[in-house]
């Protein structure tokens, strides 16, 4: 490199300011949007009968086999189903990502089709401050919605079942709802993202229920598909046995809602040991149907947990870059 | 001479390959009323976005106030408000909480914000409809409310884009009367538009713009004499026999020509405001003068005038 040119080398255009001016401003705003619409009653609805429904269920059925087992009640509650209905936690599995999807499909679309972009982004704040506060927003909206169920679910159990919750029970329905959040911080990155390439909320909307279905109904299909492709079993060794299995695990842990399942399983049965596949030498000397502290309940669902973050984190910095780089004239 | 508020040099916008603003030069001094004119896609809103921060220039530079909008872009949107063309408020709010939430991303504090939303209301005469959600709003109404929206961070500039489409007159007019009284409170104003007759009402000064360039700058007087080679037109009606006035009154000082359009009405062009001696001289010669009107240079007459020629190649400047 020539002197000449490190000379006139253009200064570093910084820019002043933090990006977050304004942030608060846009979170407190987007909130009382969520907290307020008629949409969000809807699901809010639908989520505290389902709690109501599936508690009361629960409840009576732990009731009648009280004696039987005395461990963790409350975790019952979210995790024992009464024919014919499904337990609260299968319930959670599709309300959770419906929830995400609805607070998420017209974030950024609404602004073009309302016309107030170009208005917001001419106030002294940056774009960033602008998408960051809506998907601040819906997460801080989730973890207020969950947690006004979990209360729900555990007054309940306490009206129902007549004893209080054991702090290992608080502390496992906590990281739940760590963990519940996030699942919704996923579905609500796809929504945001295709809220910001599509410029119709019903495109993006559709998009995002489309992706949804995909790994719910699908990709479950797909995944023995490719599992069977990838370690096919020729003769019928435990190996090859082994292989598959390992390998349709992997491939179905992309899905986030599998991943969310088994941080259910993890957290609600703490007699869970292991979240993979297990072959009989392994549990030699293992105490079988032994409770797991919550510390070892939570560190069996690390990975899970930082996957489900991880995956909201990158899709929601696609959806910045994606963001960033669109012009504000529609 | 009043200070440069914002300045251009050399200002170019390509998207996609296509030049949206081609090496603009804009001078806009403090306190002035601009009007940016030219036809759809001659690169208005792009200048305004440049200007604002909010799309950045291919090259050239831009200083709004002094500071350049790429790296200051926090203190120019602070002191520059902004109206675009169907300039949009949150449907599901009121007014007053539309304006709340700009008055919050503006920092400022609660209590003077709720004292500058009341005033900006009564202002522009919602006062009484403040807590009505925006989506029962009229046209007109919304953008008022988008002057009210602007007046909020007290702006040393405001740029309108198109403030004037789609409003029925009454509603236009009185945004008008908005901008000069804007003017008045020392504030400088840009306005782009397409609606002549309006630019011409309240704008000290007014560039062309075509493709991107900007074609003409200057007053509305200016552009008249650069492209239709006059300035004022007086229009005299008499009771007969006008025929007999182009003699005498080509003779006085300043008049450029006569033009007769029937026998009782003449057409004055000439380079000044020549209405009193005109009159003299009609009078002296015996005539009975039933009507002296003087035509101001029409900016639509310059428009139409100036985008044929260009589109028969003899364009002027650009």
């Amino acid at each position: 490199m020539a002197e000449a040119q490190v000379v006139e080398r253009p200064v570093v255009r910084e820019k002043e300011g933090s990006p977050w001016t304004g942030l608060w401003a846009v979170v407190a705003k987007e909130m009382a949007d969520h907290l307020t619409s008629f949409r969000m009653y809807i699901l809010e609805f639908l989520i505290a009968i389902t709690a109501v429904g599936t508690v009361s269920a629960a409840s009576s059925a732990i009731r009648s086999v009280a004696g039987a087992q005395p461990k963790f009640l409350f975790l019952k509650l979210f995790t024992v189903a009464q024919e014919p209905f499904p337990s609260f936690v299968d319930f959670l599995g599709f309300l959770v990502p419906l929830i995400a999807i609805a607070m998420a499909f017209d974030a950024v679309n609404s602004e073009f089709t309302q016309h107030t972009l170009a208005r917001i982004l001419s106030q002294p704040i940056y774009r960033d401050a602008l998408l960051m506060g809506k998907f601040l927003a819906g997460l801080l909206t989730q973890f207020l919605i969950y947690g006004a169920i979990w209360l729900l679910v555990f007054g309940l159990g306490i009206f129902w079942l007549g004893v209080p919750p054991t702090a290992e029970e608080v502390g496992r329905a906590l990281w739940l709802l760590v963990a519940t959040v996030f699942y919704g911080g996923v579905w609500m990155a796809v929504a945001l993202f295709f809220s910001v390439r599509f410029r119709q909320p019903a495109t993006a909307a559709l998009a995002s229920i489309a992706v949804w279905l995909f790994f719910t109904v699908f990709w479950p299909m797909i995944a023995s598909g490719l599992a069977a492709m990838i370690a096919p079993i020729r003769i019928g060794l435990p190996e090859e046995i082994l292989a598959q299995a390992r390998w349709l695990l992997a491939l179905r842990r992309i899905a986030p809602g599998w991943l969310y399942t088994e941080i259910l399983v993890a957290l609600l049965r703490p007699e869970v040991r292991t979240l993979s596949i297990v072959l009989p030498f392994q549990l030699e000397g293992a105490i079988l149907g032994q409770p797991l502290p919550l510390s070892q309940s939570v560190l069996l669902i690390w990975p899970h947990l930082t996957g489900l973050i991880a995956a909201t984190l990158i899709l929601f910095a696609l959806t910045y870059i994606s963001f960033q780089r669109q012009e504000v004239r529609a | 001479m009043a200070r440069t508020v914002i300045e251009a040099r050399n200002l170019s916008k390509h998207y996609n390959g296509i030049v949206a603003v081609d090496r603009l030069n804009l001078d806009i001094r403090e306190g002035e009323v601009y009007g940016i004119l030219g036809p759809n896609g001659s690169g208005k809103t792009t200048t305004i976005l440049m200007l604002l921060g909010l799309t950045e220039p291919t090259s050239g530079s831009v200083r709004v106030l002094g500071w350049d909008p790429t790296r200051y872009p926090l203190r120019v949107k602070a002191n520059v408000g902004y109206i675009p063309d169907q300039v949009g408020f949150y449907g599901d709010l009121t007014a007053w909480e539309n304006l709340m939430y700009t008055a919050k991303l503006n920092g400022i504090p609660r209590q003077e914000a709720r004292k500058r939303i009341a005033q900006a209301l009564e202002r522009v005469g919602l006062s009484d409809v403040a807590h009505r959600p925006v989506r029962t709003f009229s046209r007109g109404m919304r953008q008022r409310l988008g002057v009210a929206d602007v007046l909020i961070k007290d702006p040393k500039i405001i740029i309108m884009d198109e403030p004037t489409q789609g409003l029925d007159p009454e509603s236009a007019r009185q945004f008008l009367d908005f901008i000069l009284e804007l003017k008045k409170e020392g504030r400088t104003v840009l306005l782009a538009s397409h609606l002549l007759h309006q630019v011409q009402a309240v704008c000290d000064r007014v560039g062309l713009y075509y493709r991107g360039k900007k074609a003409l700058e200057g007053t509305v007087e200016e552009l008249a004499r650069r492209v239709l080679g006059f300035a004022y037109r007086i229009l005299v009606q008499v009771r007969k026999d006008a025929r007999r006035l182009i003699e005498p009154l080509q003779r006085l000082q300043g008049v450029q020509r006569v033009e007769i359009k029937d026998d009782q009405t003449l057409i004055v062009h000439c380079e000044r405001d020549m209405r009193p001696e005109v009159a003299q001289a009609v009078i002296q010669q015996g005539a009975q003068l039933l009507r002296l009107d003087m035509e101001m240079p029409s900016l639509d007459d310059v428009y139409t005038r100036y985008f044929q020629e260009v589109r028969h190649g003899r364009g002027a400047g650009g």
